[in-house]
């Protein structure tokens, strides 16, 4: 939000100056443009996946300020002075995160289009609430859909993690 | 999606002067807290505005305050916050659990108090661009002929979509109050008064007039000896809006009920409080035998249309059953 609006010819560009994956990044975008196309088209982050485009399977999950979105329905702009998590940054310096581990370990995904999602909104379950019950991680995770039906893995895996990570 | 000029509101003031500017100019534009819902309308050019008026970057209107009398919910605070607000979930939990059942943790993540309760309405006839309904200015509600499992069967015709927000029914349950600014000046209104059937206008859900915004809920404190509850049923367990949902807060003492105030939602085109289940229960003593009977006239005169008699019956016993866990 630090920079005034500006307009090239007949359309409104917005600048936007937010964090990505830990690392300042800085673009101009169009009132109109989804954050998931910018994400994916303009910053080549392909991990999220554009699926059912109206908000209700979950594989398209950004993390935004720590808290899961649909990036599907989420103005590119939105996330001015913002911080932004992709499923690129999950893993720290090469290192896989507990949860992607637990993933690989217990057969947490079958096709994997659902994945990126399951694992950023089970971040932020797990960041907020280290301990959660099956009932709480459910409840968190209700706006993340399988196709594959995976769902025992996924919560196995999920509780795998935050033992792990509570050790 | 079409293409359109974002404004960042700077306060209150300046959104509803846009607002009325634009409408004097017949250009189309709108207002946005969380945009989760109106971006979807967007992106199905079922609305296409020129002028978008982000709400989001008015200063301090995002607060959760708890007053002596109740709480204060800026138009901007967001369903995931009213959820998990700890004050809110000791004293009005109805509310924090209708916030926690509404959509998914995406949505309450970017939806606002204030949009939940503006949101049009999800039936699948008028969320399609392929059908020009009665809402959109067409001839007809397609749901009578067509598929209206999902739809009202209280207070409907001649549209019968269900007012889809979660909090509402609660917020009506808990008597609670809406603030609205416009070009006039501020009003504050009972919330059951905010919501209009569509005998009244099918063409909108609320009473907002062209300029007007609205800035603030209110809900009173419960009074002492009062006990809510709260239960939305859905056709599945992920997110999904309510086939039935009742909110019911209900004042007794030794079992027999002062006040009781009984909302349903997913069953008409506004959150409907059953007035003469409430005029039935006061003064007597809450069993199997009332409950059933409130729940019973709570229903009565519903019209249901042929594909969503089942909903009848699922209220009733939802009815019930949130009387007997409420003394
Ligand atoms: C897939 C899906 C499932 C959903 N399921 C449910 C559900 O089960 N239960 C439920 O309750 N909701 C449900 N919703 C709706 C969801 O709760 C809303 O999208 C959200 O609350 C809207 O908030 P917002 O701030 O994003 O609103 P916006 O999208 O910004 O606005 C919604 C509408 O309200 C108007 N508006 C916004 N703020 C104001 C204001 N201050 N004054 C006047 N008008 C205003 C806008 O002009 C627009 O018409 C669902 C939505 C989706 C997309
Ligand atoms: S692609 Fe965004 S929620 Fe499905
Ligand atoms: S693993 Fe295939 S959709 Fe979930």
């Amino acid at each position: 939000m630090s920079k005034p609006m500006t307009r090239h010819a007949d359309v409104q560009t917005i600048p936007v100056s937010f964090t990505l994956n830990g690392r300042l990044q800085e673009i101009d975008v169009e009132p109109n443009e989804l954050l998931l196309d910018m994400v994916r088209d303009r910053l080549g982050l392909t991990g999220a996946k554009r699926s059912c485009d109206v908000q209700v399977c979950g594989a398209c999950t950004l993390l935004v300020d720590g808290r899961p979105v649909s990036a599907c329905t989420t103005l590119a702009f939105e996330v001015r002075g913002r911080s932004v998590m992709t499923i690129e940054g999950l893993a720290d310096d090469g290192k896989l995160h507990p949860l992607q581990e637990a993933f690989i370990e217990h057969g947490g995904f079958q096709c994997g289009f659902c994945t990126p999602g399951m694992l950023l909104a089970s971040k932020a379950l797990l960041d907020e609430n280290p301990n959660p019950t099956e009932a709480e991680l459910k409840h968190f995770m209700h706006g993340n859909i399988c196709r594959c039906t995976g769902y025992k893995k996924i919560v196995e895996s999920i509780m795998a993690a935050a033992k792990k990570m509570r050790a | 999606m079409k293409s359109f000029e974002n404004i960042d509101a700077k306060s209150v003031k300046e959104a509803v002067g846009l607002l009325s500017k634009f409408h004097q100019q017949k250009k189309l534009a709108a207002v946005v807290g969380g945009g989760s819902e109106f971006l979807q309308l967007m992106k199905d050019h079922v609305v296409e505005p020129d002028y978008v008026i982000n709400l989001k970057t008015i200063p301090g209107l995002d607060y959760i305050r708890e007053e002596r009398g109740g709480f204060r919910i800026g138009a901007l605070a967001k369903l995931a916050d009213i959820e998990e607000h700890a004050a809110i979930r000791d004293k009005l939990l109805i509310l924090a659990a209708a916030a926690g059942d509404a959509a998914s943790p995406q949505i309450r993540n970017a939806g606002t108090i204030a949009g939940n309760l503006c949101q049009r309405p999800f039936c699948w006839y008028f969320r399609s661009s392929n059908f020009t309904c009665l809402r959109k200015g067409g001839q007809s509600c397609f749901t009578v002929t067509g598929d209206g499992r999902f739809h009202a069967i209280l207070g409907a015709g001649p549209s019968y979509i269900v007012h889809p927000s979660d909090t509402a029914p609660a917020l009506v349950a808990l008597g609670a109050q809406i603030k609205i600014a416009g070009p006039a000046g501020e009003k504050n209104i009972p919330l059951e008064k905010f919501f209009l059937l569509p005998s009244v206008d099918y063409r909108r859900e609320n009473i907002l007039n062209p300029g007007e915004i609205v800035t603030e809920i209110f809900v009173p404190m419960p009074k002492a000896g009062s006990k809510g509850f709260h239960h939305k049923l859905r056709e599945r367990q992920a997110w999904d809006h309510a086939i039935v949902a009742v909110d019911t807060i209900v004042e007794s003492s030794g079992g027999v009920v002062r006040n009781a105030h009984v909302v349903m939602g997913g069953v008409a085109p506004i959150p409907w409080r059953a007035t003469k289940a409430e005029e039935f229960l006061r003064g007597k003593k809450l069993d199997e035998a009332s409950a059933k009977q409130a729940g019973e006239l709570a229903l009565e005169g519903a019209k249901p249309l042929k594909d969503n008699v089942y909903k009848i019956k699922l209220a009733q016993e939802l009815i019930q059953r949130g009387l007997l866990a409420s003394v």
